[in-house]
């Protein structure tokens, strides 16, 4: 997989524009249609110019002899903190939680560090693009969705805002804590009546501000003398106006009843994201078409009496529910274990297509992408990914990666460090 | 303790297969870990392995249990773990070899079902790294259900956590030397402190020694006054007790191995040791174990330089490597697929994987006769898991420890509505009484 020849030819042509190039002779798994054994991939510039068994390789275009090995699309992690979280103690490196409850105004995209190790790490999963997730307060920002390759954010950018990110005041964390299992040091309990009280203000003030928001909404489409824009409010609009959808993060039973109440009451498209108790609501979300971004699989169960299986059983019940959805690390350190988080996810009781549709088409649907993203078909990103077996087992190697048609490194400061202290044995 | 006591109960249904009993496990592929492949069948009699073999006959009166083509493996041995106690860090004083987890040892914490159900049958249950010397470690066994006392894996060698690093200056108030600052505040004095212990010990070593040999000789001595917190570090000295040393850095490794060098004692293990590979040959040549994460990092400074290669590197190198949770940090039921991730970090065989949970903690924690393969002799420690251990879609279905089934994934599935119900019945009792009925235009 480390063959030094092949990382410094990669070295040299991530920096090249693309080359035409064809796969010949690999599995294809288009995700959007059956396998294509012995297939042929034609890439044109920065897109899947064809695919099929008999697909004509135009004159000139590399061949890269694919016999045994399998394409897959690249994957997508549909909440991350890639680029604005590098060492997780250390807050200097942490750019994802501002101050403040409100901030819709607030973009992940300008603040995504380009050169954070963390992409590269991300990459060797097979992972090629990540929707990246603010959080903080109630409205967090802005998230964007990213390529795992490009010198500066703009290069990256795949939509540099594709949602709000949101969570709405919770009484539970008013005792402090989530629950979680274990015997940590959970915050003082609080009377009830006095968390109640707080937790009805803070509802009052998120009703209070869409209220604002839908004032300068209506200002704003008559604007008197003077007007002047709001950059809060104004970043709220295609919020209201159902262009972009509000990612709702909520865990427990109240958090996911709360979210499902105030998208009906203020009219928003919404994501749910890192749902946990969902059993009482699963036929509501199927009915209402509402997609869910799972939560971190590798968590506790979320009580000490629920089920072993938990959270890892999350995704079956959505698929037997008919719910859409996709997966999303949250967390800086596991990225590179979606994949493998998908694989347990299909021990758990989800079927293996739809776990893969989940890291790849359904992922792109959710976010409005699938125009470009999440499937090998004509006309789409050449974004895939070439392995020796399934990218959901820790014992396939991933060979190669492209990302808009150009070959990406998979070297990591991993496999660096690998390389020089192997030499020191 | 009431809700803690309640949920126990609701995870101890009667064990099918009980201590004592001979069994037959047949129709199994078993993967011994230490002697190769096995298709066939496994004999269990009086809590142990009596026999492998592609076909075993069946003794009068024994249970078989058909494993539909499924595979055996040894049960996981988590070398660090703090699991199954009430407490981990006595937080105030930075040598605190005096105190013991086996004084805080709780049965009931569910974590150790989990566990159970991921094919984890002994944890070596340590103290947390807020401290330099942190205290006395206990292995276990996972008997869910059973008193702390019978948790406890009897004859296993004594051990104590030592922590080095971020952890133990951490307390030390880092740059703001606040009033509650505690010694030490970086790495050099987490080496003093080390070194003043142990030439206490020594010194107390001495004393002791001395007395002995006065004693032996006839002479009217006064016995030096008992210390409790040199004692177990005597213990290290004398090769008696086992270090399981938290670390991470390359130069706080190679500082403990040269201190404890000084001191004429060794490092069993290096736990975590996540820059293990950077010195890995210094690490062999003192003949240390490193017990690390497989593909944890960057959740802190110290863990920047971690790299999912370590394990493979160490083994590579000749350090008796394996794999641990640190649970709940990481958790129980993934160490199987920590394991299967050096297969994609470093491409380790089968076994070698394998080995990293099962023989290799057991030859760590000094229970390799007893522990970590299936072999004759052995205690029966088993796992039984549908597809290849290895794979991301298998899923344990059957645990057994000392011969006696532990867990059943069948039957844990089956008590989940039993559960859901008592769990129902509960929240109804909490409801407030109907209020009264009122009169119409009452208001």
């Amino acid at each position: 997989m480390r063959c030094p020849k092949l990382l410094v030819f990669l070295a040299i042509t991530a920096s090249l524009r693309a080359e035409n190039f064809a796969i010949r002779g690999a599995t294809i798994h288009p995700v959007s249609a059956p396998d294509v054994p012995n297939a042929v991939l034609v890439v044109t510039g920065d897109r899947i110019a064809d695919m099929g068994p008999k697909a004509a390789i135009p004159k000139g275009y590399k061949i890269i002899e694919g016999k045994g090995l399998h394409v897959y699309p690249g994957m997508i992690d549909s909440a991350s903190v890639l680029g604005l979280s590098e060492i997780g103690s250390i807050r200097e490196t942490q750019d994802f939680t501002e101050l403040g409850d409100f901030n819709p105004q607030l973009r992940t995209i300008v603040a995504i560090n380009p050169g954070s190790e963390h992409i590269a790490v991300t990459r060797a999963s097979g992972i090629t693009t990540s929707v990246v997730v603010p959080s903080g307060g109630v409205i967090g920002g802005q998230a964007s969705i990213v390529h795992l390759d490009g010198w500066t954010w703009e290069e990256m950018a795949v939509e540099k805002s594709t949602a709000m990110q949101m969570r709405l005041p919770s009484i539970e964390a008013g005792f402090g804590g989530r629950g979680g299992g274990g015997r940590g040091f959970g915050a003082a309990r609080r009377p009830f009546a006095e968390v109640k009280r707080r937790y009805d203000e803070q509802m009052q003030q998120v009703r209070l501000f869409f209220e604002q928001a839908r004032a300068y909404q209506m200002r704003k489409a008559n604007p008197v003398l003077g007007f002047k824009p709001d950059l809060r409010l104004e970043a709220m609009i295609p919020v209201l106006e159902g262009k972009k959808p509000l990612i709702i993060v909520a865990e427990k039973e109240r958090g996911i009843r709360d979210a499902l109440a105030f998208a009906e009451r203020e009219k928003v498209k919404i994501v749910l994201a890192g749902v946990r108790e969902i059993d009482p609501f699963l036929e509501e979300i199927a009915k209402k078409n509402i997609p869910v971004v799972l939560p971190d699989l590798y968590q506790v169960p979320i009580e000490d009496d629920a089920s072993i299986d938990e959270p890892l059983d999350i995704p079956g019940k959505l698929a037997k529910a008919g719910i859409k959805f996709a997966f999303g690390s949250y967390n800086i350190e596991r990225p590179r274990n979606l994949p493998f988080q998908a694989a347990n996810a299909v021990a758990n009781g989800l079927s293996y297509d739809l776990a893969l549709k989940a890291l790849t088409l359904h992922a792109a649907e959710i976010w409005g992408v699938a125009d470009r993203l999440g499937s090998i078909d004509k006309g789409k990103f050449a974004d895939f990914i070439l392995t020796d077996g399934d990218p959901l087992e820790t014992k396939t190697q991933i060979k190669q990666m492209w990302i808009l048609g150009n070959p990406v490194s998979l070297e990591t400061r991993h496999t660096q460090l690998y390389d020089r202290y192997k030499k020191r044995l | 303790m009431n809700r803690r006591l309640f949920l126990a109960s609701l995870a101890t249904a009667p064990v099918l297969y009980s201590a004592g009993e001979t069994i037959l496990i047949r129709n199994a592929k078993i993967l011994t870990v230490t002697r190769g492949r096995v298709d066939g069948s496994l004999l269990i009699r009086d809590g142990k392995i009596a026999e492998i073999g592609a076909s075993v006959m069946a003794p009068a009166g024994a249970t078989i249990i058909d494993a539909g083509g499924g595979f055996l493996m040894p049960g996981i041995v988590d070398c660090h773990a703090h699991i199954g106690s009430d407490a981990i860090n006595e937080g105030s004083i930075s040598v605190s070899s005096m105190v013991k987890i086996e004084d805080v040892l709780a049965p009931d914490d569910i974590q150790i079902y989990r566990g159970l159900a991921a094919g984890v049958t002994t944890s070596n249950v340590l103290h947390g790294s807020a401290n330099t010397i942190g205290g006395q470690c206990t292995v276990v066994k996972m008997r869910w259900g059973k008193p702390a006392s019978q948790m406890i894996m009897a004859g296993a060698k004594p051990g104590i956590k030592f922590a080095l690093g971020e952890n133990v200056k951490r307390a030390g108030g880092g740059t703001n030397f606040s009033a509650t600052a505690r010694y030490p505040a970086t790495r050099m004095g987490v080496e003093d402190v080390v070194r003043e212990a142990f030439n206490d010990a020594r010194a107390y070593q001495r004393q002791r020694d001395e007395y002995q040999t006065r004693l032996a000789k006839g002479e009217r001595v006064l016995p030096p006054r008992r210390d409790l917190k040199l004692e177990p570090l005597v213990e290290v000295l004398e090769g008696k007790r086992l270090v399981h040393a938290h670390c991470y850095r390359s130069d706080e490794i190679l500082m403990l191995l040269r201190a404890a060098e000084e001191y004429g004692f060794k490092i069993r293990t290096l736990q975590h040791g996540l820059e293990a590979y950077k010195v890995a040959k210094e690490i062999a040549k003192h003949g240390a174990g490193v017990s690390t994460f497989a593909d944890s990092w960057s959740y802190k400074l110290e863990a920047y330089d971690a790299i999912p290669y370590n394990a493979a590197l160490c083994m590579k190198a000749g350090v008796l490597t394996s794999l641990n949770t640190d649970a709940p940090v990481t958790q129980q039921r993934h160490l199987l697929q920590d394991a299967a991730k050096t297969q994609r970090y470093g491409q380790l065989s089968d076994d070698e994987a394998l080995s990293l949970v099962t023989i290799n903690p057991a030859r760590q924690l000094m229970i390799e006769d007893r522990v970590g393969s299936l072999e004759v002799g052995k205690e029966a420690d088993i796992v039984l898991t549908d597809k290849h251990p290895l794979s991301m879609y298998a899923k344990v279905q059957k645990v057994f420890v000392d011969g006696e089934e532990y867990f059943d994934r069948e039957k844990d599935i089956r008590n989940r509505a039993e559960r859901d119900a008592r769990r129902k019945a509960l929240a109804e009792k909490l409801k407030p009484p109907p209020a009264p009925a009122q009169k119409k235009g009452a208001r």
